[in-house]
């Protein structure tokens, strides 16, 4: 008898091997849309935090000067229109007649305000506006930005910056964004009120966020909600199933290994493009011994053929099919498609190519390989712990002994990141916020200087060529020009193999058949695009 | 003193047990499911078909190989391949091998501090018994998955960078074990109490016998059955909690994977077709885990103490 | 009696106190906040500054000492995730917890009481048989394990019940519930079958192995002779017998079953505390984890005082040895 048991516990086993039927459930309720994602949107303040997802759903409720379309160009929102009057001044025209929600006229003084409280205490967007001197009213409708120094980009840099409106944050006394070293509530963290096309309408942190069609709005909808809940679920397989069984209608970040079965699935579309994120490794270029390794005395990584033969010994191909299930576009560029810069005829990988490779570091004094260790995060990007263990059986295959040291995201990032850069060959991802090439080689591949500029250079990557480059690309306003200089930079960093750009992750959305919505590739989803049917 | 204790040993399994044993077809098959895991767990490098952790054989093309019973199934790989490409019937009993590992090492830690301090506290009584019994009670506060969660962030910020690599194992052990002593304590505590008045324990006082030799010689030997039930259970605990542990991201990493880890691993492709990432390392280790815990029920009754 | 209260009150100050320093030297390595607050372009001086301007730089004793200072007036500070009041959060969420606690918890001894009776009567048929197998199977399988299961087989496969989440809750007063829909029960089944099932095995092997234990003595075979029926010897006697270890066991169960919480909410996206904390060691949210901590502390010692109370009353001869624990 009680052998049976033992059975019975098999069987449970075998019931997972069934194929996984998707169960057809009730439509939605008429209009109501349901999405979940795996994180909550952390606050209501949309200059609270400086993240793709909070900015992305705040600015559904809170709308910026230039907004951008779902294959984002630029926009006119609260500004009807935009140019620069000087090299540093540029002045925007405001769109009259616009209400906020609760129905106070929106005009210049929000904007002057907004910019107040953007660059004030407690936010943290105020990066966006780094070139920025001075914000001023010229009129009721008319204002004008002065920069510090020629800013070609600044208008792109504030597509995600939503106004606010004064006379609310004065009256609820959040002025600031919240203070935390304060110990009192701000009023902005858990309620909103904008000028865009939702209002909130009821708020449960980490829960349930719940958002209707904002009547008064000065745009004419394209969407046909009269409800959205968004909801929030951690586990991956948990989202996939609630969307399975119909709980839900859209899901925000699908895991890559079930974008194949739930595009198999009855009533589910999967939506899917590449990310403006280019994922890549990087390399100590600075340090004259390698931490963690065993060749002691000098830096194997100084020498660029052993560079490039870690390139060569990694197949991106291979990383796209089997660890991304597809859902990767290799890259040879610190930049993807998508972003200014980016050109298609730079954009050549060297041949995945072990022997070579081998050869290379033979060539370089390592004909027996070396060990190291690789420094990962583990909740970062997509798969990115396995994506780091692939790396690390391909150099196995050339000789090179990787050992693998993963983390999750706040102890690698406190450890690999500036003013300690403690690591020799390391993971990281950027989107550059102002979509244009010069933000990633600002930060990322520029000379450190320890202030502003090299600053996630972590592997102290420098040539010269390249820092003038970029100098004169900040501030270079004719585009044919930028747009060259931008070219031959990408070619030094690709030729110097400065970094190993793996590839850009897919943004992977699903939704149910009945859902009609617009993916973008910087990963921001406007709910002004969404049709229920 | 040594002799002493394998006396008690031997006593706690004379015929009686083995009578038991003979009579419990259950407890046969467990006892060899059991011993096969052991065996297959310990003598992984021999006798698995692959080294899971030599990464330099792993080709990335071959991951996601199902059993060899589907379609694009490989004999290579009986069982299948996991993300990686390992063969993970090899995965699995290198994993149960980790699983074992940190298993036993975690009861032996609990055993060990837990009997001590049981010892002490009984036998001592007064400010010494309520301190600890006090410390078992904070020690309660914190589950092992708490102090996992956090021992892991201690240990790496005091440690640094440089160990990284055993160290999952040990902050494992430590926390797991950690949690558990105290019912070792205060099953050896009770018995302790009720021990320590009899007329043996008295006498052996009035001659002037050290503490800690009473306590070893006559107090131990009657608490070893308890103990040896508790520890049982707490292996199946142990190992249950250690994949609880890897499940939530805090146990051992993919590169040194136990069955916890490979569940966790497994369980992103649950719903993509890949069940058998998940579900064999599932099988393993709930099939483990009935195995021990039904040695340690017919162990208990065998001995019947009275436990709770 | 008095003197022994106020010895545990003191006691349990300590452990408080205890409690709150290790989890707050613990949290100083969990990782650094900052860098999970501040937007990817951030400079490192900005970055400083803020670490600075949270105090983070401050030596340990001052840190904590603001800390209890502060708890003691019951503030425990905005969250750094999400900007808002710590003790909000975690009030919000409590509920949510006591209440998927508080099912488990019932379902476990219910369930547990009459497979325990059952099996503990009729030891040898063969349901008797198949409780014990599959209360073995119970504590065999890790709980993430149960819980994934479940929501295949109950949400995925038949579409019977949610697979996250709390369903519709009403709003009384500052306490949400989800008794009051049916969304809200449905939406605890899972969960609470989840969370109960290892205590639930628990107290049926207590209950089997204790009304073993008191059916084999002289008592009940006198009351047996005295001729009263089954049912009044089984249930009037033995089952009385039984309870009281039960009802202590299942006492301290509970703060277990509230820190195991953890995992059951994390697989059912369960907004509890369980689920706040695991989320506040994600982003290193210092103060949310500091709190959560604390008032588990304090669950767990008022538990324990209570049972080391109820132990005073019921067995005089503890009077004498002063200590606590069972």
């Amino acid at each position: 008898m009680r052998l049976r048991t033992l059975f019975t516990v098999a069987a449970l086993g075998l019931t997972m091997a069934l194929p996984l039927a998707a169960v057809t459930s009730t439509p939605a309720a008429a209009k109501t849309f349901r999405w979940a994602n795996d994180g909550d949107v952390n606050s209501m303040d949309p200059y609270a935090r400086n993240e793709t997802f909070l900015l992305s759903f705040n600015l559904n409720i809170y709308e910026p000067l230039v907004r951008r379309t779902a294959d984002l160009k630029k926009d006119p929102g609260l500004a009807t229109e935009w140019k620069a009057t000087s090299p540093t001044v540029w002045q925007f025209k405001l769109r009259q007649g616009v209400k906020f929600s609760d129905g106070t006229p929106f005009t210049a003084d929000d904007v002057v305000f907004s910019y107040g409280r953007a660059v004030g205490p407690g936010s943290n967007i105020g990066t966006a506006f780094a070139s920025v001197k001075e914000v001023r009213k010229i009129d009721d409708f008319t204002v004008e930005v002065e920069t510090k120094y020629p800013n070609p980009i600044f208008v792109d840099e504030i597509t995600n910056w939503g106004i606010m409106s004064k006379a609310w944050c004065e009256k609820n006394n959040a002025v600031n964004s919240a203070d935390l070293t304060k110990n009192e509530e701000n009023f902005a963290t858990r309620n909103a009120m904008g000028t865009g096309p939702f209002m909130l309408k009821s708020r449960e942190p980490d829960v349930k966020t719940v958002l209707v069609p904002n009547p008064g709005w000065w745009d004419k909808p394209q969407h046909n909600l009269t409800e959205v809940v968004f909801q929030r679920i951690a586990n991956g397989a948990t989202r996939v199933a609630a969307l399975k069984s119909g709980e839900i209608d859209m899901v925000y970040t699908i895991p890559p290994q079930d974008v194949e079965p739930l595009k198999k699935s009855d009533g589910i579309s999967v939506l899917e493009g590449p990310e403006t994120r280019v994922v890549y490794l990087g390399f100590d270029q600075a340090r004259d011994e390698l931490l963690y390794s065993n060749i002691k005395g000098k830096n194997p990584f100084k020498d660029p053929k052993v560079r490039l033969a870690f390139w060569q010994a990694i197949d991106t191909d291979a990383i796209k099919t089997r660890v991304m299930r597809g859902q990767s576009q290799p890259v040879a560029l610190m930049w993807a498609p998508g972003i200014n810069g980016y050109s298609k005829d730079v954009d050549v990988r060297p041949k995945y190519d072990p022997e070579a490779s081998k050869k290379l570091l033979a060539e370089a004094g390592y004909d027996k390989g070396f060990e190291l260790t690789l420094d990962c995060p583990n909740d970062r990007y997509v798969n990115d712990e396995a994506i780091c263990q692939a790396v690390t059986a391909m150099l196995a295959r050339v000789g090179v002994k990787v050992t693998l040291r993963a983390q999750n995201r706040l102890k690698y990032f406190a450890q690999i990141l500036g003013p300690k850069y403690d690591t020799s060959f390391y993971m990281l991802g950027w989107t550059p916020a102002t979509y244009d090439a010069h933000n990633a080689m600002q930060a990322l591949m520029q000379t450190r200087d320890n202030k502003q500029i090299g600053l996630f250079n972590v592997g102290g990557w420098s040539n010269k060529k390249f820092d003038d480059l970029a100098n004169t690309i900040a501030q270079e306003l004719d585009q044919p020009k930028r747009d060259a200089m931008i070219k031959e930079a990408a070619i030094i960093h690709r030729d110097e193999v400065g970094h190993i750009p793996l590839h850009q992750q897919y943004v992977v959305w699903a939704a149910r058949k009945n859902i009609d919505l617009k993916q973008q590739a910087d990963n921001m989803f406007p709910l002004r695009f969404v049709k229920v049917n | 003193m040594i002799a002493r204790l394998s006396d008690g040993l031997r006593r706690a399994l004379d015929s009686d047990i083995f009578y038991s044993f003979r009579n419990s077809p259950l407890t046969i098959l467990s006892a060899v499911v059991t011993l096969i895991f052991f065996i297959g767990a310990f003598f992984s490098p021999w006798l698995a078909p692959h080294n899971p952790f030599d990464v330099a054989t792993l080709n990335l093309m071959d991951a996601f190989t199902p059993p060899v019973w589907l379609p694009e199934g490989n004999p290579i790989y009986p069982i299948g391949t996991d993300d990686q490409g390992r063969d993970l019937l090899s995965a699995i009993m290198y994993g149960t091998r980790v699983s074992l590992v940190v298993g036993f090492c975690s009861v032996a830690f609990a055993m060990v501090l837990g009997v001590s301090l049981g010892l002490i506290s009984g036998y001592f009584g007064g400010m010494v018994d309520s301190v600890i019994m006090r410390v078992a009670d904070v020690q309660l506060t914190f589950p092992a998955i708490l102090i996992a969660l956090l021992l892991d962030g201690v240990v790496r910020g005091l440690m640094g960078t440089e160990q990284h690599d055993n160290l999952a194992l040990m902050v494992l052990v430590f926390s797991i074990g950690l949690s558990y002593w105290v019912q070792y304590a205060r099953t050896v505590r009770g018995s302790v109490l009720v021990e320590r008045n009899k007329e043996y324990v008295q006498a052996a006082r009035v001659i002037g016998l050290p503490s800690v030799l009473i306590m070893i010689r006559h107090v131990l030997p009657n608490v070893l059955g308890p103990v040896l039930v508790i520890a049982t259970i707490n292996l199946a605990l142990a190992v249950i909690t250690e994949a609880t542990l890897s499940f939530l991201g805090v146990g051992l990493p993919p590169t040194q994977p136990s069955l916890g880890t490979l569940i966790r691993i497994g369980n992103g492709f649950l719903f993509s077709g890949e069940w058998w990432i998940t579900v064999f390392p599932g099988i393993a280790l709930a099939v483990f885990v009935l195995a021990v815990n039904l040695l340690g029920d017919w162990l208990r009754d065998a001995l019947n103490p009275r436990l709770r | 009696m008095l003197a022994f209260i106020l010895r545990r009150l003191f006691q349990s100050v300590i452990v408080m106190l205890a409690v709150a320093f290790v989890s707050f030297v613990m949290f100083n390595f969990v990782g650094d906040p900052v860098n999970a607050m501040v937007g990817q372009d951030t400079t490192m001086q900005d970055r400083e500054a803020l670490r600075e301007k949270l105090g983070l730089n401050d030596p340990m004793p001052i840190r904590f000492a603001r800390f209890v200072g502060n708890a003691l007036q019951g503030n425990f500070g905005l969250s750094y995730r999400t900007a808002e009041p710590v003790g909000r959060m975690i009030a919000e969420r409590l509920p949510a917890t006591l209440e998927l606690s508080l099912v488990a918890a019932t379902f476990a001894l219910i369930v547990g009481l009459m497979m325990g009776v059952y099996t503990g009567l009729y030891r040898n048929s063969w349901l008797s048989r198949l409780f014990m197998t599959l209360s073995l199977i119970g504590v065999s399988l890790p709980p993430f394990m149960v819980g994934i299961l479940l929501i295949l087989v109950f949400a995925v496969l038949l579409g019977w019940l949610p697979s996250f989440g709390r369903g519709d809750v009403v709003k009384i007063g500052g306490w949400t519930t989800g008794f009051l829909t049916v969304s809200g029960w449905k939406a605890l089944i899972l969960p609470a079958v989840t969370l109960g099932l290892f205590q639930m095995t628990l107290i049926t092997r207590l209950v089997r192995a204790e009304m073993l234990e008191v059916l084999r003595t002289d008592y009940i075979k006198f009351a047996r002779a005295r001729g009263l029926s089954n049912r009044a010897v089984n249930f009037g006697h033995a089952l009385k017998n039984t309870l009281v270890p039960v009802i202590t066991i299942t006492g301290l169960q509970l703060g277990a079953i509230i820190a195991f919480a953890i995992i059951t909410e994390t697989v059912f996206s369960w907004p509890g505390i369980g689920l706040l904390f695991i989320q506040s060691v994600y982003f290193a949210d210092i103060p949310v984890m500091s709190t959560y901590l604390v008032m588990i502390g304090l669950i767990f010692v008022i538990i324990n005082l209570i049972v080391d109370l109820l132990y005073f009353a019921v067995d005089p001869r503890l009077r004498i040895g002063g200590g606590g624990g069972h």
